[in-house]
């Protein structure tokens, strides 16, 4: 076999913002990898650090009030943490690519849906004027626009939610990245649209062959798209696992406390889903013990005092955790 | 967009004739006209009778205004000031272009008087308006780029100071720093008063110089409001969704602020200096007074102090219009920015 190629190594990243109200701990040591043309899905609450661990990876926190404390992110070969800033410009748009979650506010609405996806190209390459218009078309034609010759010329308000993430997509896509970040693609989108930008995203991966980090807080989603999923929870990652086995036997209780909040449809009706006693971390204070403790219904004098670190247990399924789930005493 | 320009144009009829109509009034109780035409002596009773007459003020209030609006050329008038109309009007009224004689400058047109003084007060009022909105725009653009920096703490401070100062006391300190001090210093000065120096003549370069200190005092007032305002507007945008879009893919930063922010932040921008130009041709009352230019301000003070209804008249309608006008500019300006903006 092949030696493993570090395509994506995160490590011991971690991001704080200093606002007026103090410091807020937004990602705190977070480390993972990623392969060549693996999906990883990263799951959590609302501000567990999801975004904020990606968005650091591009260097999109703006500094300050954000400040990126450390960590390696080696993409590559190089430390994308220590590129400067007209580096890292050639690496965002061409080789990582990034879709956000707000179509209806991601596009510049006072310039041509054209302009937006042919200027990503004319930074990127060397195509004049005609050859990047050409490629537009091409691409608006790959993610699914109708007429899209006609529709370079129109601007974002002209589209509907679905169709603009489509343009989103082939912006990102305009370049062939080798890895794209997907910050929540679908949560504004109805149900219907979803499932179309999904499949989408999904077939697109296929014909380009890139890896991608797909951020989400609906486990549901995941399921079908990811290798791979990161539980994230307070800035830190509490569980890591192949898809199936996280669905199967999640080892933090976190984890399964999110699965069991999840709607299945092999579960009877009338039961009432689970939802998560407490309230979410307060971010401000700085951490100590395990973050989900004062929420944990199997919380031990040691987690209160002691943060575990995230350890791998079996078959490559990491999780951080004092507790064993399965029979509630200590590891 | 033609129909709409039309449609502005017609509804800015009956919106001219009300201010017409408040201004009109409200001139009438403001001022005096004859109390200065006896020189230095007040004005005699009966020659006051006779003025009163002569120039019609002895009529009810609307129908001076009417005279005003429409001429009094299909009527007889008072012109000996002796009781009786039998002299025909000669007045065509502001609706046929004539906005009746000047009565300090006795029997000169009012649009003549005007039109003498507002080159003058373009040039200044242009001038300053350039260099504040020019400035602004880029101290209020490097100041959002570099938010809570030293730079953009510093001159936060700076602007405020200048923003707390009344232009008279700007304008009186510049000239006594750099007009009467640098001259005591043996240094070359700049002149304190005028547009140019009459040994000279009017030459290019003497007005050039004789409006430096002006200028200067009217932007540095107006300086801080733009730019700070320039600043907010531009952080505003800058932490929108679309530039974290544009960033991410991998735009160059000077693209990415001067394109994809600054093309949203000009909306908000265009509003107000579409706000303040139409008032530029009022010039700066207190500028103009200090520094003895010859314009706009300095002329509707004097009319103002004198009573000369038609003149002051004519500068309220001149800016009336002008605003007018500027707003219709102004929303097709909106519309050529923001394709959101239609108004078919």
């Amino acid at each position: 076999m092949d030696a493993i190629h570090t395509f994506l190594e995160v490590k011991d990243l971690k991001t704080r913002f200093h606002t007026p109200e103090g410091t807020v701990y937004a990602v705190n040591g977070v480390s993972f990898t990623l392969k060549e043309g693996e999906t990883l899905a990263v799951v959590g609450e609302s501000g567990c650090g999801k975004s904020v661990t990606m968005m650091s990876i591009l260097r999109l926190i703006s500094i300050p009030p954000g400040e990126i404390v450390s960590g390696e992110v080696t993409y590559r070969d190089r430390n994308l943490l220590k590129l400067s800033e007209s580096e890292m410009e050639h690496v965002r748009g061409k080789e990582v690519a990034m879709i956000f979650q707000d179509p209806m506010t991601s596009l510049n609405p006072v310039l041509t849906v054209g302009r937006q996806l042919t200027e990503t190209l004319r930074t990127h390459t060397n195509m004049d004027e005609e050859q990047s218009r050409q490629r537009a078309v091409t691409l608006l034609e790959w993610v699914g626009i109708p007429d899209a010759g006609k529709r370079l010329t129109d601007y974002p308000h002209q589209f509907s939610g679905g169709m603009r993430q489509r343009v989103m997509i082939a912006m990102a896509l305009a370049c062939t990245p080798s890895l794209l970040i997907a910050d929540e693609p679908t949560t504004a989108l109805d149900v219907t649209i979803q499932a179309q930008i999904i499949e989408l995203v999904k077939k697109l991966k296929q014909d380009v062959g890139m890896a991608m980090i797909w951020i989400t807080h609906d486990l549901g989603v995941v399921a079908g798209i990811a290798d791979r999923v990161i539980v994230m929870y307070a800035g830190f990652i509490v569980e890591e696992a192949e898809v199936d086995d996280l669905y199967d036997s999640p080892l933090h209780p976190y984890t399964t406390a999110l699965l069991q909040a999840l709607p299945r449809a092999d579960r009877r009706r009338d039961k009432n889903l689970k939802s998560i006693q407490g309230v979410p971390p307060n971010l401000l204070a700085e951490p100590r013990g395990c973050p989900f403790a004062p929420r944990c219904e199997f919380v031990k004098e040691r987690c209160v005092n002691e943060n575990p670190l995230l350890i791998e247990t079996e078959n490559r399924h990491k999780v951080a955790c004092w507790v064993n789930v399965k029979t509630g005493a200590l590891r | 967009m033609t129909r709409y320009i039309i449609r502005r144009l017609l509804q800015a009829i009956p919106l001219l004739l009300i201010v017409s109509l408040i201004l009109f009034v409200l001139m009438q109780n403001a001022t005096d006209p004859l109390a200065t035409m006896g020189g230095r002596t007040p004005t005699k009773p009966e020659d006051r009778q006779r003025l009163t007459r002569q120039l019609g003020l002895d009529k009810p209030v609307y129908v001076q205004y009417f005279y005003w609006l429409v001429g009094n050329d299909w009527t007889k008038v008072d012109l000996d000031g002796d009781g009786t109309a039998e002299t025909p009007g000669t007045r065509h009224g502001v609706l046929r272009g004539d906005f009746g004689t000047s009565i300090v400058q006795t029997g000169r047109p009012v649009t003549t008087v005007i039109f003498e003084r507002l080159p003058n007060t373009l040039i200044l009022m242009l001038t300053s308006e350039f260099v504040i909105v020019l400035g602004a725009l880029f101290v209020g653009i490097y100041s959002a780029l570099r938010q809570y920096s030293l730079f953009d703490n510093i001159l936060t401070a700076i602007l405020f100071i200048g923003y707390s100062m009344p232009i008279f006391f700007v304008a009186l300190s510049s000239m006594y720093i750099f007009s009467i001090n640098f001259q005591r210093w043996g240094l070359p000065h700049l002149p304190t008063v005028g547009m140019f120096d009459p040994k000279v003549g009017k030459t290019t370069g003497q007005i050039l110089v004789h409006m430096i200190l002006p200028v200067f005092s009217i932007a540095f007032i107006s300086f801080a409001a733009y730019s700070r305002y320039i600043r907010s507007t531009m952080l505003e945008v800058l932490g929108q969704d679309y530039i974290r879009t544009a960033r991410s893919k991998g735009l160059p930063k000077r693209e990415v602020t001067y394109i994809h922010a600054l093309k949203n932040a000009s909306l908000p921008i265009v509003t107000i200096v579409g706000l303040d130009l139409p008032l530029l041709l009022g010039g700066a009352v207190v500028t103009e007074r200090i520094f003895a230019w010859p314009g706009m301000g300095r002329l509707f003070i004097d009319g103002i102090d004198r009573g000369d209804t038609p003149v002051v008249m004519g500068i309220f309608m001149l800016i009336a219009v002008a605003v007018v006008i500027f707003q219709i500019i102004t929303d097709i300006v909106y519309a050529w920015l923001d394709p959101r903006i239609r108004f078919d």
